[in-house]
């Protein structure tokens, strides 16, 4: 094995030191609260390159420059603009039902944040090592639509109202494009634990080990999940030339800046997820042949960390879906129903078929 | 860690949510007057009630959402034994996806898949 420095080593350093100094219970109780505080920072620290890298990509598919003024390149754009949304008032409007207005934004954070604590961020790094993993993170993140739905009603705005209602029907309906993906991915590693999974493809991805269903789930994983998180060409729910701003249109300072995090944090965990489910996690580029060479390259391979693999996989998949959002036009309503129900979940359904049969007889590599 | 890091995920992001709003209470600046509290709807001032029965079509999609979402809690288990089972896990998976598909046709069939 090559010798690098592995989490397990910075977490196990951790661990003896506070052991050292304290009861094994408040050991427990700190590792707790250190692991989820690490969480939420790489999270937003993500989250500001994320939105970083939306306004660069945005200016270079445009032919324009993209934020460059504030900072070397314009990186201090995000900090700015954070420390502003911070300094505006939030405020409820007169007429919205106040409780369920300012439980809104907290209730879609806290649903987005919980779909974390199974991801495997890198070997024997995950917050709750479950064997229901995916599972979980299936049904907390189909909750996220209830803060949408309660924001846009609670807000009793029409703008806000249609908004959350397209928003709902959307999220509902590409759920289950989605699910029957993540399904078709279940099967082929026969685990729903985040490791178990990642484990399985030790030997090849399953994008390439899956053969044609895979590639197939994995087309619809990323076309749904971007409908999921109401991103261009989805993005119905919050249609600025139409609807002001959908179901965040009355909120502001930072109660709307919860909003616009969660977004991107469910962009972010979306391509955890695909990236765990097809492109391996922190697995290392293997292929899956028996041939002296190929034994060299997945060595080779092996040299990269971790940590470069899973985020370099994350960001790739962002991408991706910020490609999409200056590639294709906006949907009608009507036209996104269509597309999910009479074409993305027929096909997901006889493709997660198509992926049984091959693997009951271990047609896949 | 085990499931206790789903609580201090949810406690640091009620915490999250709270103290982000009142650091704005405190160092940000506040104003009043009369048109602040209304709805913003571009400007036109607001015409009746926004709290009324909406438009059928988002809820039919609502329930047939239902039928095929419990489908899939149904192959979540499947999907993790297939191996096990060989061909009588596709035999059966044949039969309860055939049945929903009749039910996606039917569906079709009566028109409720389009937007009205």
């Amino acid at each position: 094995m090559i010798s690098m420095i592995e989490f397990t080593d910075i977490t196990a350093w951790i661990h003896s030191l506070l052991l050292s100094v304290m009861t094994p219970t408040w050991t427990y109780i700190v590792e707790l609260a250190l692991s989820g505080v690490t969480a939420l920072v790489v999270l937003l620290v993500c989250v500001i390159i994320m939105v970083y890298m939306e306004r660069k990509v945005a200016g270079f598919m445009q032919l324009r420059w993209g934020p460059n003024r504030v900072g070397p390149y314009g990186i201090f754009q995000v900090i700015a603009d954070v420390i502003k949304l911070l300094l505006k008032e939030s405020f409820s409007p007169n007429r919205a039902d106040k409780v369920m207005f300012n439980i809104a934004p907290a209730l879609a954070l806290c649903v987005s944040l919980m779909a974390l604590a199974p991801i495997s961020w890198a070997p024997g790094l995950t917050m709750w090592d479950t064997n229901i993993g995916i599972l979980f993170i299936t049904a907390i993140s189909s909750m996220g639509v209830i803060g949408i739905l309660m924001a846009g009603w609670s807000s009793n705005n029409k703008y806000s109202l249609i908004g959350a209602m397209r928003s709902g029907a959307q999220i509902v309906s590409y759920e289950l494009s989605a699910g029957l993906s993540i399904v078709t991915a279940v099967a082929l590693a026969g685990t729903l634990s985040t490791n178990g999974i990642i484990q399985s493809q030790a030997d090849g991805w399953w994008i390439l080990k899956g053969q044609i269903p895979a590639i197939i789930a994995f087309l619809i994983y990323v076309i749904a999940s971007t409908a999921e998180c109401n991103r261009a060409p989805f993005d119905l729910a919050e249609a600025e030339s139409e609807l002001t701003a959908g179901y965040h249109t009355e909120y502001a300072g930072m109660q709307f800046g919860i909003f616009y995090l969660n977004e991107y944090i469910n962009m972010a965990i979306v391509s955890i997820i695909a990236s765990t489910l097809f492109l391996g996690g922190w697995m290392p580029f293997h292929l899956p042949f028996d041939y002296p060479v190929v034994h060299v390259f997945n060595h080779i391979m092996d040299f990269i960390p971790t940590w470069m693999w899973f985020f370099g996989k994350m960001f790739l998949i962002i991408f991706f879906m910020m490609w999409f959002r200056w590639t294709f036009p906006r949907l009608r309503i009507d036209q996104l129903l269509k597309l999910e129900w009479k074409y993305l979940l027929p096909i997901s359904i006889v493709n997660l078929l198509f992926a049984a049969v091959i693997i009951v007889l271990h047609w896949h590599l | 860690m085990g499931s206790a890091s789903l609580i201090v995920l949810l406690i640091i992001a009620i915490a999250f949510a709270v103290v982000a709003v009142y650091i704005g209470r405190i160092f940000g600046t506040s104003s009043t007057n009369s048109v602040k509290g209304e709805p913003y709807e571009c400007g036109i001032e607001t015409k009746g009630e926004t709290w009324v029965q909406f438009h059928i079509g988002y809820y039919l999609f609502a329930l047939l959402f239902l039928v095929f979402d419990v489908e899939i809690v149904f192959l979540f288990p499947w999907a993790t034994v297939i191996r096990e089972l060989g061909v009588v896990a596709l035999v059966e998976i044949f039969f309860f996806t055939l049945f929903l598909f009749l039910g996606l046709l039917y569906a079709y069939k009566k028109k409720a898949l389009s937007w009205m």
